[in-house]
């Protein structure tokens, strides 16, 4: 795959990307506090004293959170710091009632690690992982309730945040969404944020540079001057910010102008990013170590625990499904890259009761085909199914076996669909089992030659290709029960 | 019969226990004492009915068999101290009228302990100052004067002032103290009552007003060691609200207390002989040092290098975290809010924080807000950081060759109202011999030493190591018993 540029009036660009990505640790309480951390619930509802910043109150840290980012950490293979501390980040804010924001800017929980991603066909990268530190959100303003006094909504405020620090590894857009993609992917996994983007639990600061990319036998060029694009919620979005910054940046050098390196906001509606604040009026944050809080010392037996406690991850379980169960690749990569789909489909490996190759390729083009078709169609995610990987197996057992020719066991689906029934209870009670009975399709065969005599003659004439035809034309007289493979041969035999 | 109101904290539970005399008895006799000293402005409110309801609980305890450590005692609680309910401010306008829905662990253990509460007691704002007069309410007037004739109002320390002044005034057998850089100790010292900051992190820090978090430590000031030791029982204890409070359990300070110190080696820091300090604090020393030998205790010189740093260093870390602490102060939440006729968000805060913070604050912040900042940070807050470790580190040297050190606990006597409010720096020089102990989270209690010869207080303070409560205690008893100090003010209110 060539790379990615930007062809400049006066040339190519390479684009430089850096990702911060805030993922809500999942978590029924703050960081900080005992309140919850439910989406949705009325305003100021999940609000402790030590959320609203009362006076004397003290932050204590959620083993939880703790807990979940130094799994992610270690599901993206990164340093754990057994030491690590809490610093205070100071500014004035409404949505921010402590007027400091406990986050870790010195000695992060989480050192370097990285991520692989798949760009285009079978070309992977690794994305480098700079550090992931723990971290409160802050609350939520509200503009549209009063006509003079903006509300404030604590409900998020003090709720855990991992945020998840690339390396500016990437090159592309298609790399910043398959990374973020791939992100996702392993949080969900791994259980430390649901990733759910459209809610906010998953957003990404969007660091944009340009550069001339590197000519033959030049090593280093230096990176252009950044700008930062704060919250992007969804993978188009990131996508469409970094096209549009890049191209921004090439225009304004081209045009003689310089990169401030600034703060700047995505809009959604117009596609483009716009200035929020300069470096020149940019907050001096005043980090300093929180002294509320102890440093963290995590001790063997917990980072063991938390290592024991990992799921088989998403790039592993591809390849042991190509390994084991003989999936193509591109099979493994579907069913693995969501954590619900490879739940559902080695719930529907084990309701089968077998295991290899042979069952893993009938069930893998089945989910595949079959069951993401049906869902595609529904509008319904996996977890809504309205078939079981029980009811699934089911299923593909009967196909096994013989009692059901493909074709029957589409039809049977489609059954399973609409009424939620068990595919042997519709075979039987529609009575769509397929028959084997050598006599019934040898009377069928019979009346479907005898009402095409000429196409019979035609066929021993040489025309090969009318086979497909009797088989149709006898599978319909059978009402698409006949073993096809019985037809096939008692076809063959009856023709010749 | 000596007046209830004479009586301390161990008297007084004793008395119920035995029934001498009803806890409602007490508590009417130091709210009728409250009620009638006004003039010392220790109090910022009263709350008789509190006491009372205490008291009436201890008398039925009584009858029941089932008093607790606490039962009869009516106590002053220092306004920095969260308690449910009843206006908590710090001292400072910005919380004026707040009342809070939670109790300070502190205050809670206290009245768990069966203590009742006379009223909240006035203080520096927000603990920042060594006079008292910095207090939005108005400063504490001590109940000591010179016995020059000249009737100058006098300071009773800071922060803890309405602390002290209530003690010495017989207007609570105990109260409630904090101490960030000496705000226990040294207005102990000038209104000659006992006073004790623990180890860091004995005390739940939940529920108080937070000054300099890594430095707040409350503690107890009363008549004598043992009431001091009775309260810190109390008091102390580990907290799950508090990430900083020690978990470990409580030791029996009061059932341990003796005055056998024979062998104790106690250290004389040379650095604390400072330039500048009048000479009756020398000899307040001397004598106590003498009293340290009496009682069988090896006296040596010790050294603690780094002690002339402990004060820039302490005037660094300190206010660096009050300026983030105090940053919740404005105007959307609680507390004041100050809404200019123009203006946004930004308006709001710098009119309601210019309004709701006194001068010494808004300095305190704007230092703080300062070495904290992007190119000083290093130069001033990870330096002081650092010095911070050192001075610890002497700390830790000192204990091979001593196990208490002995120094006064402030370099004068109780100073004029007004005479250093203009020059912040003579006011700083105040915690000179308190803030190392601060900075290295020691336990360390202030004990009456006698009187100058304008007749006011002088104190002196005992230092131990982290945990050592009980060492302190004992050398302030062997001290206490040789020191023999009764004296009081005489009521002029």
């Amino acid at each position: 795959m060539s790379a990615y540029r930007i062809q400049g009036a006066t040339g190519e660009w390479e684009v430089v990307i850096g990702l911060e990505v805030h993922a809500q640790v999942t978590s029924k309480a703050k960081l900080f506090s005992g309140a919850a951390t439910e989406f949705g619930a009325e305003p100021n509802t999940q609000v402790s004293l030590v959320d609203a910043a009362m006076p004397g109150m003290l932050p204590v840290p959620n083993q939880e959170c703790i807990r979940q980012a130094v799994r992610t950490g270690m599901a993206l293979e990164a340093k754990i710091n057994a030491w690590s501390r809490f610093d205070r980040k100071n500014y004035f804010y409404a949505d921010l009632p402590q007027g400091y924001q406990i986050s870790q800017l010195y000695h992060p929980i989480v050192g370097e690690g990285q991520v692989e991603i798949e760009v285009g066909e079978g070309s992977a990268k690794r994305v480098g992982i700079e550090r992931i530190h723990i971290e409160q959100d802050a609350g939520k303003l509200m503009h549209d309730q009063h006509p003079s006094f903006s509300y404030v909504d604590l409900n998020r405020s003090g709720v855990a945040l991992m945020e998840i620090v690339s390396k500016p590894d990437m090159r592309s857009p298609e790399e910043a969404g398959a990374y973020v993609r791939k992100l996702r992917s392993i949080l969900r996994y791994v259980g430390s944020c649901d990733g759910n983007m459209e809610q906010g639990s998953m957003r990404a600061d969007v660091n944009v540079s340009v550069r001339r990319p590197a000519r033959d036998g030049q090593e280093v060029v230096p990176f252009g001057t950044r700008t930062e694009t704060k919250n992007v919620n969804s993978i188009r979005f990131i996508m469409q910010a970094i096209e549009y910054e890049a191209n921004r940046q090439v225009d304004l050098i081209e045009s003689g102008g310089t990169v401030v390196q600034e703060t700047r906001l995505f809009d959604p509606d117009k596609g483009e990013t716009r200035s929020l604040r300069s470096k020149e009026d940019a907050h001096d944050y005043r980090y300093f170590p929180d002294p509320d809080l102890l440093p963290l010392e995590l001790s063997d037996a917990f980072l063991e625990e938390c290592r024991a406690s990992l799921p088989e991850l998403p790039d592993a379980k591809r390849q042991r499904y190509e390994r084991e169960l003989g999936l193509s690749a591109y099979n493994a990569g579907v069913l693995t890259a969501e954590v619900e789909t490879a739940r559902w489909f080695e719930e529907l490996l084990a309701a089968t009761g077998k295991s290899g190759p042979d069952v893993g390729k009938a069930a893998s083009n089945w989910v595949i085909s079959d069951l993401f078709g049906a869902l595609n169609r529904l509008g319904k995610g996996i977890d809504e199914s309205p078939v079981s990987p029980a009811q699934g197996a089911e299923l593909l057992g009967l196909v096994a076996d013989g009692t059901l020719s493909g074709t029957l066991a589409k039809q049977v689906f489609e059954i399973m669909l609409e009424t939620g029934e068990d595919p042997a209870k519709i075979v039987e009670e529609r009575g769509l089992k397929q028959t084997s009975d050598t006599g019934a399709i040898e009377a069928a065969i019979t009346d479907v030659m005898a009402a095409n005599a000429d196409k019979v003659a035609e066929y021993r004439g040489g025309k090969d290709k009318l086979f497909g035809f009797f088989v149709g034309q006898t599978m319909k007289a059978m009402h698409g029960r006949a073993n096809p493979q019985l037809v096939n041969d008692l076809l063959r035999k009856a023709l010749s | 019969m000596t007046a209830l109101t004479d009586l301390g904290v161990a008297a007084i539970r004793d008395g119920v226990r035995k029934g001498a005399f009803s806890a409602v008895e007490v508590a009417q006799a130091f709210s009728a004492a409250v009620a009638g000293a006004k003039a010392l402005n220790a109090y910022v409110i009263e709350t008789p009915e509190h006491a009372l309801e205490a008291a009436e609980q201890a008398d039925r305890d009584r009858a029941a068999g089932n008093l607790k450590p606490l039962s009869g005692v009516p106590l002053g609680i220092k306004d920095l101290f969260a308690t449910k309910g009843y206006q908590t401010t710090a001292g400072s306008n910005m919380l004026g009228g707040f009342e809070p829905v939670y109790e300070s662990t502190v205050s809670g253990n206290l009245f768990a302990a069966g203590a009742g509460m006379l009223g909240k007691l006035n203080m520096d704002e927000f603990a920042m100052g060594s006079s008292n007069e910095t207090s939005a309410y108005g400063n504490v007037i001590s109940p000591w004067r010179r016995s020059d004739g000249g009737n100058a109002p006098l300071t009773p320390g800071g922060s803890s002032g309405g602390s002290a002044a209530a003690v010495a005034a017989r207007l609570a057998p105990g109260v409630t103290g904090t101490d960030t850089g000496g705000s226990i100790r040294q207005p102990a010292a000038f209104v000659g009552i006992t006073g004790i900051k623990p180890t860091y992190g004995r005390c739940s820090r939940y529920g108080m007003v937070a000054f300099a978090s890594s430095l707040d430590q409350a503690g107890p000031m009363a008549r004598d060691v043992r009431d001091c030791a009775i309260m810190l029982e109390a008091m102390a204890g580990f907290d799950p609200k508090d990430s900083t409070s020690l978990q470990l359990d409580v030791p029996r300070w009061e059932a341990e207390l003796s005055s056998d110190i024979r062998g104790k080696r106690i250290g004389i820091p040379k650095e604390y002989r400072i330039e500048g300090v009048p000479e009756e604090i020398d000899r307040v020393w001397e004598q106590g040092i003498a009293w340290m030998k009496d009682a069988g205790a090896e006296i040596v010189e010790v050294s603690l290098p780094h002690t002339r740093y402990a004060l820039p260093t302490y005037y660094i870390i300190a206010p660096a975290e009050a300026s983030s602490n105090l940053a919740r102060y404005d105007g959307v939440k609680y507390g004041l809010r100050k809404m200019p006729e123009s203006g946004g968000l930004a308006e709001m805060y710098e009119a309601t924080r210019a309004a709701g913070f006194g001068a010494e604050v808004k300095r305190r912040i704007m230092i703080g807000t300062y070495v904290l900042s992007a190119g000083f940070y290093d130069a001033y807050f990870n330096q002081a950081q650092k010095v911070r470790a050192l001075i610890a580190r002497d700390f830790e040297r000192v204990w091979e060759e001593c196990d208490l050190l002995l120094t006064p606990t402030a370099p004068s006597a109780a100073f004029a109202l007004g005479e250093k409010s203009d020059d912040p720096i003579a006011m700083y020089l105040n915690d000179v011999f308190a803030v190392p102990a601060s900075l290295a989270g020691l336990p360390a209690m202030s004990v009456p030493g006698g009187l100058n010869e304008q007749g006011l207080p002088l104190g002196l303070q005992i230092i131990g190591k982290a945990l050592d409560e009980q060492g302190v205690l004992n050398a302030g008893l062997a001290f206490e018993e040789r020191a023999g100090f009764t004296a009081r003010p005489e009521a002029w209110w």
